[in-house]
């Protein structure tokens, strides 16, 4: 787009603010832009978060990478790749480590459906670690 | 380990069981201001903690060595490519005053979809990995004990793999990081949406580490053609990143603007980067501001650069910085070496302390031209914004083109950078999260699946990293042929033998730089230049800066080559370094004890530069310590100097003589202590002999008491005489 400088008369409205409200405007619209960003971001993952995930969960990076590659293969992604691991772990009854292990070297994804359809709650902890 | 002042970093030694190396702390460091401090003769108002260990600017030497430390945090940015080399770096910083060190990633990471592992070559900058980060923390935290201050380590939250490096940085102890996701949507062309939603999590991670954040908005200034019209975009896109961060729960005072002074002389840049400085400190009160140097207009003079920087520490200075970043005088023509870093680093201590307290008696006139300016900028990015929520939000405004448009918005010039919704980097790989979407990890953004009456999300696998370090996977090397191991070994056999050769980017590189002035035009004077460094031995010799003095009369040239040899110290014969002692302590000692001296060049012989140099006030020579001098002249006998000697009853003779023909100055020297003998004074008179080809060892061969060669000042001739007059008072029993 080419547009000459056009301020003296798009600044008519703002004319009349104060310095403060001027600036108080300046944020209020920041917001209004920025919101559907963060919510966007609150509802959506990526394979860099999922990753981030099963880092956290202790996995070196190359381990997390090809789980990563097998959820999202699997259509699996929107779950939580950590999800995933901890669903198997659970249901296979092993170490988180070793769960991640096996998905990691392509085992384990036939049986994905039944772990993932484990209903869990506060009580599972200490079962896996 | 702990290092030693007068030993080199033992790169091996610190490689060393990194695996168990865990950082021993988190979080930023701001430097402790000290409000009125007294620094030697001064009182300063805007300095911090002094240093137990640091290098003072040059000049500090009049003020008895004082190195007062500003209150901004100094930044300094390594780039080599080989981070062992960094380390060293690092240290060199460290001790002129750094404490934030940003390491520049290696080009590429940036669109690495994942983590890179292990301690491969970079290009412009090193490859960030685990062991990177880990071997550097550590060296660092041996550093910051060294100087007394701690060190903030800084690197890039950005491209596509932005989560993941956010954990590992928090992991490894990194301090503070760029995070901005619209500078991998407009420079790195990343996908906006994977962006965006990759940066939240990762912002929420940094947040958690008590890390700060330096956004990505001073790349404008960098890429737009001209630099200063940008800069309601600027606010826009500090507004963007700053709100975004917010929201994610990152504390305000954690988040820095960068900011940089848009323009640069001929301009008269103070007259619009003022203006542009106030009005971003009114609008985002609250948040640190991260002043950096401008780059956009650095060419290859350093002498230009430097003046740029100053003016740009002057806005710093009256408009307040928290973080004060340098640039290297030398970015406009390589990759910065040592000493340039060392060089910005000095230019920002210098400029901040020669400016301690301006303000105090210099204020900006915030009515008047400022002030109109300052609405104006405000006003203009007040109607950037609405002008983007009106086309519908942020990605419609970057798929128009909005930003890095060159004209002074709401001018538009059609030149901005374009980035479509469904394109670049990581398109289509962003998914909706599940009604059963779980993380079961502690610090995670967003919507998370968690079952109800949890302590902590991680309970569920027995703790995460975040919780306990000890879970963290370490990975050292994943190419054997490319990693440090592998580079040290080629440079064993210089480095276990202590060889020398010179440096300026990787240990041994062996380049050096020749300043040369060629009275010929300038064509002609850099075929001759290159001729000439060849001639002098110099291999792959390159021309890396020229300026022409005259069209006709001349041209300046700096030319870089490198040697291909190495000096093996065992074959120097290395002159001891004269003790000297402290100014103070000579004048104080010269009060109570008054000394005399007469003074002459003797022989055949008109130089006097040499030895008017050691007498004269001006020089720092002995009558400015108050010794009394009686300078008799050139060509003097060595007779008359001794007949004036007695006549004033003179504590000591100082004689300069030079090679006029075969060992004449040995003879004037013996000659001297000679009649010194022979006229029954030579036990109670200090003899010295000076000149270009006289040591302390030929002087005390041929009878004198000390002898002073090439690079002598006044200073040491009169430590010399003090000692040597304590010694006879002590032995006469004072």
């Amino acid at each position: 787009m080419q547009r000459k400088d056009d301020f003296e008369t798009r600044r008519k409205h703002l004319a009349h603010l104060t310095e403060e409200e001027l600036e108080k405007r300046f944020w209020e619209l920041t917001e209004k832009i920025v919101d559907p960003l963060i919510e966007l971001a609150r509802t959506h993952t990526s394979p860099s978060i999922e990753r981030s995930v099963l880092l956290r969960m202790g996995f070196d990076s190359l381990t997390a990478k090809a789980i990563v590659e097998k959820c999202v293969e699997k259509g699996l992604l929107g779950k939580g790749a950590g999800h995933v691991v901890l669903k198997y772990a659970l249901y296979k009854n092993i170490p988180i480590k070793e769960a991640g292990k096996k998905l990691a070297q392509g085992e384990g994804w036939d049986e994905i459906d039944k772990a993932m359809a484990l209903k869990i709650d506060a009580s599972v902890v200490g079962k896996v670690m | 380990m702990e290092l030693k002042k007068d030993e080199k970093l033992n790169i091996e030694e610190i490689l060393k069981d990194l695996e168990h190396y865990r950082p021993r702390r988190r979080g930023w460091h701001w430097r402790e201001k000290v409000e009125k401090q007294k620094i030697g003769p001064f009182e300063y108002l805007e300095t911090s903690k002094c240093l137990k260990n640091s290098i003072p600017l040059p000049a500090a030497k009049y003020f008895g060595n004082i190195d007062p430390q500003p209150d901004y945090v100094i930044t300094t940015e390594i780039a080599s490519g080989r981070f062992e080399d960094d380390i060293r770096r690092m240290r060199m910083a460290a001790w002129h005053g750094a404490d934030h060190i940003m390491v520049i990633r290696t080009a590429g990471q940036s669109h690495f979809d994942g983590l890179i592992e292990g301690t491969p070559e970079g290009v412009g900058g090193v490859p960030i990995t685990r062991k990177q980060l880990r071997a550097t923390r550590k060296a660092l935290d041996m550093i910051e004990d060294e100087v007394g201050r701690p060190i903030n380590f800084h690197s890039y939250v950005s491209g596509v793999a932005g989560p993941e490096v956010a954990v590992l940085f928090a992991e490894e102890g990194v301090n503070g990081a760029h995070q901005d996701p619209q500078y991998n949507v407009l420079y790195r062309n990343v996908n906006m949406v994977r962006s965006f939603v990759d940066a939240a999590v990762a912002k929420k991670i940094m947040a958690w580490a008590d890390m700060i954040q330096i956004d990505g908005a001073h790349n404008a200034n960098a890429t737009a053609r001209e630099a200063w019209k940008v800069m309601p975009e600027l606010m826009v896109q500090h507004a963007i990143n700053a709100m975004y961060s917010l929201k994610v729960g990152m504390k305000k005072e954690n988040i820095c603007l960068s900011t940089v002074p848009p323009t640069a002389p001929p301009a008269p840049c103070l007259r619009l980067d003022l203006p542009y400085a106030v009005a971003l400190r009114e609008l985002f009160k609250g948040f640190r501001m991260r002043a950096q140097m401008n780059t956009k207009y650095i060419e290859s003079s350093t002498r230009e650069a430097t003046v740029t920087h100053v003016l740009n520490l002057l806005i710093s200075r009256l408009t307040g910085a928290d973080i004060q970043s340098t640039i290297t005088p030398d970015e406009g023509r390589n990759v910065p070496w040592h000493y340039f870093n060392i060089q910005a680093i000095n230019t920002a201590k210098q400029a901040l302390v020669g400016m301690d307290g301006l303000t105090e008696m210099v204020q900006i006139k915030r009515d008047g031209p400022l002030g109109q300016k300052v609405r104006e900028l405000k006003e203009r990015a007040v109607l950037f914004l609405e002008e983007i929520l009106e086309v519908g939000g942020y990605f419609k405004a970057v798929e128009m083109g909005f930003f890095v448009d060159s004209g002074f918005y709401p001018e538009r010039n059609g030149d901005g950078i374009v980035r479509k919704i469904d394109g670049g980097v990581g398109a289509g790989t962003v998914v909706k999260r599940e009604e059963d979407y779980m993380a079961p990890v502690c610090h995670h953004f967003g919507y998370n699946n968690l079952p109800e009456g949890l302590e902590h999300p991680c309970d569920l696998i027995g703790g995460c990293t975040l919780c306990n370090p000890d879970k963290i996977a370490y990975i050292d090397e994943l190419d054997e042929k490319d990693n440090v191991h592998v580079r040290l070994e080629e440079t064993r056999e210089i480095r276990e033998k202590g060889l020398i050769k010179p440096e300026v980017e990787w240990f041994a590189d062996g380049i050096v730089c020749v300043n040369i002035f060629l009275p010929v035009k300038e064509e002609v004077a850099e075929a001759a230049g290159l001729e000439i460094a060849r001639r002098m031995g110099l291999q792959d010799p390159e021309i890396i800066h020229r300026e022409i003095m005259h069209p006709a009369e001349g041209t300046y040239l700096e030319i870089k080559g490198k040697v291909p040899f190495a000096i093996d110290p065992a074959t120097l014969s290395i002159p001891k370094k004269p003790e000297v002692l402290s100014e103070e302590e000579i004048r104080s000692f010269v009060k109570e004890h008054p000394i005399k001296i007469v003074a002459a060049t003797v022989g055949e012989d008109e130089h006097s530069v040499g030895l008017r140099e050691i007498i004269d006030i001006k020089h720092g020579g002995l009558e400015g310590f108050g010794i009394e001098c009686h300078y008799l002249g050139t060509s003097v006998p060595v007779e008359k100097v001794v007949d004036a000697a007695i006549e004033i009853d003179a504590d000591a003779i100082l004689i300069s003589t030079i090679i006029t023909h075969a060992d004449i100055h040995r003879i004037n020297m013996r000659k001297l202590h000679e009649l010194c003998v022979e006229k029954g004074i030579r036990d109670k008179i200090i003899l010295v002999g000076g000149g270009t080809q006289v040591t302390d060892e030929i002087a005390k061969e041929s009878g004198l008491d000390a002898g002073f060669g090439r690079g002598t000042k006044g200073i040491h001739v009169a430590s010399f005489l003090v000692k040597k007059m304590k010694e006879k008072i002590a032995k006469n029993g004072g």
